[in-house]
């Protein structure tokens, strides 16, 4: 059961009093040739497991730079295939979880069942899809969790409390809580709504929070991290790699990052 | 059977739904309950009617196009949308949707548009009912339909250009849903056509169904045999075919077939695409076996979309319409047509339907057939001029 290995991270970090660190990244940054050396170089800074980004054409929930990333990756031939590939080669080498992040277009096209039995044959954990909401969740959740990976579900700000209470019933593997309004993407100043989120989805239920979308420095990262189980750093990591004049840059600014933000959480 | 409401989940059959963010799903409930509240409370009904007709100039007429019948050798009806103000059908649902907005307490609207007519009517809209308007538009868009671009400013309202993707429609519905998940609780998104998440698709169908509701009280027992409108998104069509369908009349939607279908360089997504999500959305769509969405291509911004309201992809599958497509350098031909025969420039949009009426004589022979005639040229002279040359 490969939403088993996400369970026992999840509980380690509560074990130790710990947040968890996910960082985000788009499969085959900064190039399909040294995406798993980058990912790899995270986990040696400090990370808890990865949300692999795999690419789709229209990004919706997603801001400038991971569009940017995607439509990257894309063009150097990263499909659904080369993403899974990618994750489960840097779960091989990293021995850390990894959930895989895509849109509901591309799963569908796969056909549920297809796309989470090859999500599970490459060691993948769990999935997260973009723009799946509870009501249209079914028949994928369920084909994830035959497959025995775990489905996430997000809670936002805007969600209110009936919908937050479905949601949980839904006992997805952990619920990301959308920590500003807005599409992923680089913020100045923390969101003032994050915490009010973490507390009202903490006062509901016990299944592990990960807060994500506009958390950009270790300052904001700290800011949530007592409030929940994990935090996931996105677009501030994928600006570094698309920066990054070589590979060998990007892989070592990607290092330093995501030390950072451990050091912070 | 057409359905007179998508199901709780906002399918039309396997079509339609609500792919969405979370964040926007609340916003979605929202608007769903407030549309249904509006359009049973004859308050807001007498608000938009009395807009229609004195604001749009609605009822449009049906006009007997008797010099291009004679030429086609078939009767010809043409319902007026050309005439509505801002020259297209889509201030239909444009004035609904701002009308909608104040009485939810939104004072923010924002838009997608591609050639530009949505993006005028909703710019309109917010000038007339006094709220703050952002539309999106593409910058291959933005270069050819420079006119447009230039009423929405002197309307008060930003034009934000979209960089991403070939910069077209479908790049600034992207746009405008990604600024929508960020300002949802100020602003209502009023979306262009029947595409989008539920209950979008159905809340426009009964926006633009004016249109076909008109034409049957204006025809009486004198109904057409065939019923023509071109279809991007489709909403002029639905809007047409809608209350026609059910009643033994041949519903044709014309789609683009740019460059021609065999090059793949159009925007066919019934005639050539399959089943996917797109923009909250189950429908008919342009794309790789992967899921990635293609790029469309045509002449005409307002065609040039790789999906299609889900409600015309049920309509496909039942039977209930079909759909054919017309070729760039057809549309043109349509153009003239249409000038020369009845003094009316039409837009290229409209212009596939008329060229495929043309086409398919042979078959119409006989017949009346009424063309939903969405919207006027004026804003295609330039590109007309130029691809003539």
């Amino acid at each position: 059961m490969s939403a088993e290995r996400l369970r026992l991270m999840f509980a380690a970090r509560r074990a130790d009093n710990s947040t968890a660190l996910l960082p985000f990244m788009t499969a085959g940054l900064p190039d399909p040739g040294h995406a798993v050396e980058m990912f790899e170089a995270m986990a040696g800074a400090g990370a808890d497991g990865f949300e692999v980004g795999i690419p789709y054409s229209d990004p919706l929930m997603d801001g400038p730079i991971i569009q940017e990333g995607g439509a990257r990756a894309l063009a150097a031939g990263v499909g659904l295939e080369e993403g899974l590939e990618i994750a489960g080669r840097v779960i091989a080498r990293t021995g850390l979880p990894a959930l895989v992040m895509t849109y509901a277009n591309v799963v569908v096209q796969a056909g549920p069942d297809e796309f989470a039995r090859r999500a599970a044959d490459h060691g993948v954990s769990g999935v997260i899809v973009a723009d799946l909401p509870l009501e249209e969740a079914g028949p994928i959740k369920a084909a994830v969790e035959r497959a025995g990976l775990g489905m996430v579900l997000f809670a936002a700000p805007t969600t209110t409390e009936a919908r937050l209470r479905r949601i949980v019933e839904a006992e997805p593997v952990f619920i990301y809580g959308v920590a500003d309004l807005g599409v992923t993407g680089e913020r100045k100043i923390a969101s003032s709504r994050a915490g009010e989120l973490a507390r009202r989805i903490r006062e509901v239920t016990g299944i592990p929070l990960v807060m994500g979308v506009g958390i950009s420095t270790p300052e904001q990262a700290a800011a949530i991290a007592g409030s929940a189980d994990g935090v996931i750093v996105g677009s501030a990591l994928v600006r570094r790699a698309l920066e990054a004049q070589t590979p060998t840059e990007a892989i070592a600014s990607l290092a330093t990052a995501v030390r950072e933000f451990r050091a912070a959480l | 059977m057409k359905l007179e409401r998508p199901d709780a989940r906002g399918r039309f059959g396997e079509f339609g739904g609500r792919f969405a963010p979370e964040t926007l799903m609340p916003a979605l409930e929202e608007l769903e309950h407030a549309f249904e509240g509006a359009w049973a409370d004859p308050a807001f009904r007498g608000d938009l009617d009395r807009l229609l007709k004195d604001f749009v100039g609605r009822p449009t007429p049906i006009f007997e196009a008797e010099r291009l019948s004679a030429q086609l050798g078939f009767r010809v009806l043409l319902k007026r949308e050309d005439l509505a103000h801002t020259g297209a059908h889509k201030i239909n649902n444009a004035i609904a949707q701002v009308l909608l907005a104040r009485r939810m307490g939104k004072p923010r609207v924002i838009a997608e548009t591609g050639a530009g007519q949505h993006g005028v009517a909703t710019a309109t809209a917010a000038a007339l009912l006094g709220l703050e308007c952002d539309v999106f538009m593409g910058e291959k868009d933005i270069e050819r339909q420079s006119l447009n671009v230039y009423r929405m400013q002197m309307l008060g309202t930003r034009v934000i250009p979209v960089t991403s993707g070939a910069g077209t429609l479908k790049d600034a519905v992207n746009e405008a849903m990604r600024d929508w998940v960020g300002t949802v609780e100020t602003t209502h998104y009023v979306i262009g056509s029947v595409v989008g998440p539920h209950p979008f698709p159905w809340m426009v169908r009964e926006f633009q169904r004016v249109i076909g509701d008109e034409s049957l009280a204006q025809l009486g027992e004198d109904l057409p045999d065939v019923v023509v409108a071109c279809v991007g998104g489709g909403s002029n069509a639905i809007g047409m075919f809608y209350p026609f369908a059910g009643l033994g009349i041949d519903l044709v939607g014309v789609e683009a077939a740019g460059e021609g279908i065999e090059t793949g360089r159009h925007g066919a997504s019934l005639g050539e695409g399959s089943p996917g999500i797109l923009h909250g959305t189950r429908t008919y769509l342009l794309q790789d076996a992967d899921g990635q969405v293609q790029e469309a291509h045509s002449i005409s911004a307002g065609l040039d979309y790789p999906g299609v309201g889900p409600e015309h992809a049920y309509f496909q599958d039942l039977g209930l319409a079909r759909y054919v497509s017309i070729t760039d350098d057809e549309s043109l031909e349509g153009v003239s047509l249409l000038a020369r025969t009845e003094g009316i420039i039409p837009a290229l949009e409209s212009a596939h339907a008329i060229s495929w009426i043309a086409k398919a004589a042979g078959e119409l022979q006989g017949k009346t057939v009424l063309v939903n005639l969405s919207g006027r040229g004026d804003k295609d002279v330039q590109q007309i001029a130029e691809a003539r040359s």
